[in-house]
């Protein structure tokens, strides 16, 4: 069994965002960098979980980033990963990333590549759906719990208003979500085994970006809060019937 | 050149959605001065002729027992056909569950540049921008699209649907469908409760209520209102409540007209997944808690005082209309 997890460095969840440069680039100044939680909570993990089950499992890691994107490969290593790629790269599209990815992945020869279900900072959602495609493999998305079962992948998804379960064969691309796996944090061990696990750059390949950022923009300023007395709380249910016509 | 419009379905049933695809790329239609069509696959129980009252003239119905259930390859490869041959330059879906699945591979079969998460109508101007929301709701983006053809997935809750009068062409698509490789074997639906991600009106709770057993003024009230019920990270962490409740960073994205949070201090995280909401409302007991702050309305005090005297208010408010 090889799994390939694809991971993303993004900006704490606790991170201020703001935006330099005519509010054209996201402002790194003082931002701690981190694994896209959904990419490390439940792919990673879950990643890593098979293999305790199967030791003879083989985790692969790519991510498409500058070298500064390294200290989360590191990361992910200690965590468990065994070898990883970085693809020589940056772009906030998600065409251009996928195409990196399944051109790692084309050579890899994957039984199962795992992403996040979306990044913390672009939310595209998009990058495994586009690798799927780019590979002509089945995809399911948004996934909440995941087992195999020889070559069949037991997958629970979401749906509007519940789960449903699916079968897929391997190979199969599928994008986790809370429920696969739990959070873990690395030992010892794992922290001192990541420093020698190999790492390889790869440049990218020529594949054109379909979309770009003009700009961004933060969110207008709350007018502030119009607070009810305890004692009279069904003044807030007027409130919300009358003035903001809401209920 | 044309829009074409996705209509996702469950168990034969157009979802709210889908009815805000139809109204946004009818408007984008009007905007470009092109017509749009709509495309459903699948058995369909509602009748298809009466969307051309949000401004469709035309619908691709392919109702193939095949695509009753998601597969991504067969419904991206369906779209595409029909996309093709209709000559559409801008296709637009719902960012659900649905369309997170499908847009993607959409987008690689057409070489189309994909907006994921749309909240505005593109401004064709100068070129093709989108807005988007990013860094989890915390900020938007202005996205340009670089492609001929177009794909545009619209954040669920943020238009409103529009309808007037009209009737639409119903056309049978007969596609050609290879056997589905993803095999839905269960479906575990929770019924009778509005799905939290098409939700108009969300009460929501954290660890301020103490514990499971005292959700039940929650649902009550929650029912009252028509509203869908979540919770904050700590709680589903805990297992007081299902996965699927859980709102913020990383849990569910949500953008209802209201949002009333209970006992939830308002971590930067759950407001990322929250504050694109219309109306906000905290119920706290600490006035410190920073949820105020992205709060439209307040309430300083106890939960366990203050949700069953709104449940009472609610209950005459319901009453009387």
């Amino acid at each position: 069994m090889k799994i390939l997890v694809c991971i993303s460095k993004t900006p704490d969840t606790t991170a201020k965002i703001a935006f330099t440069d005519n509010n054209t680039k996201f402002a790194q100044d003082g931002v701690q960098w981190i694994i896209n939680p959904y990419d490390e909570w439940y792919s990673l993990v879950r990643a890593i979980e098979l293999k305790e089950k199967d030791p003879s499992t083989i985790i692969h890691l790519v991510t498409v980033g500058a070298a500064d994107a390294e200290p989360i490969i590191r990361k992910a290593f200690a965590l468990g990963g065994d070898e990883g790629v970085r693809v020589n790269a940056e772009s906030t599209d998600s065409y251009y990333i996928a195409a990196q990815i399944a051109e790692v992945a084309k050579q890899g020869g994957y039984d199962l590549i795992f992403t996040g279900k979306e990044t913390i900072d672009y939310n595209g959602s998009s990058v495994g759906g586009m690798i799927a495609e780019l590979l002509d493999l089945p995809y399911v998305s948004l996934a909440t719990k995941f087992d195999l079962n020889a070559n069949t992948a037991i997958i629970n998804r979401e749906i509007e208003g519940g789960e449903e379960t699916c079968e897929v064969n391997l190979p199969v691309v599928v994008s986790c979500q809370k429920g696969v796996a739990e959070q873990r944090i690395p030992n010892m061990k794992g922290i001192m085994g990541a420093r020698t696990k190999p790492l390889k750059v790869v440049e990218p390949a020529a594949v054109e970006a379909l979309t770009s950022v003009v700009s961004f923009e933060l969110p207008p300023a709350k007018a502030g809060v119009k607070l009810v007395d305890a004692e009279n709380a069904g003044e807030l249910v007027r409130l919300l019937h009358e003035e903001a016509k809401v209920i | 050149m044309s829009v074409l419009i996705f209509i996702d379905t469950a168990d034969g049933h157009i979802k709210k959605s889908s009815f805000e695809a139809l109204t946004y790329g009818a408007q984008l239609a009007q905007q470009t001065g092109t017509t749009a069509e709509a495309i459903v696959l699948g058995t369909v129980a509602d009748d298809l002729a009466a969307l051309g009252k949000y401004g469709v003239s035309k619908i691709h119905h392919a109702a193939n027992d095949l695509l009753n259930h998601l597969d991504a390859q067969l419904y991206a490869k369906a779209i595409a056909d029909v996309a093709a041959a209709s000559g559409s330059t801008v296709i637009v879906l719902s960012h659900n569950v649905t369309g997170k699945a499908v847009a993607p591979r959409l987008s690689v079969c057409l070489k189309a540049g994909l907006i994921a998460g749309a909240i505005g109508l593109p401004d064709t101007s100068n070129g093709f921008v989108v807005k988007k929301g990013v860094f989890s709701s915390k900020a938007f983006a202005y996205v340009s699209v670089n492609t001929a053809v177009k794909i545009i997935s619209i954040s669920p809750n943020s238009f409103q649907t529009i309808s007037g009068e009209g009737t639409a062409e119903v056309v049978n698509e007969t596609i050609s469908v290879d056997a589905p490789k993803v095999k839905v074997t269960a479906t575990n639906k929770v019924t009778g409760e509005v799905p939290l991600s098409e939700a108009e009106l969300v009460v929501s709770a954290g660890r301020g209520l103490k514990g499971p057993e005292n959700w039940g003024m929650i649902e009550e009230l929650a029912k009252l209102l028509g509203a869908a019920t979540a919770c904050s990270r700590p709680v589903a962490d805990a297992h007081w409540r299902p996965h699927h409740e859980h709102v913020g960073q990383t849990g569910g994205t949500i953008a209802p007209n209201l949002y009333i949070a209970i006992g939830i201090s308002g971590a930067i995280q759950h407001l990322a997944g929250v504050n694109r909401s219309k109306v906000i409302v905290v119920i706290n007991k600490d006035p410190e808690a920073p949820f105020f702050k992205a709060a439209d309305y307040g309430i300083v005090g106890d939960a366990f005082e203050v949700v069953p005297k709104l449940i009472e208010e609610v209950k005459k408010l319901k009453g009387a209309a």
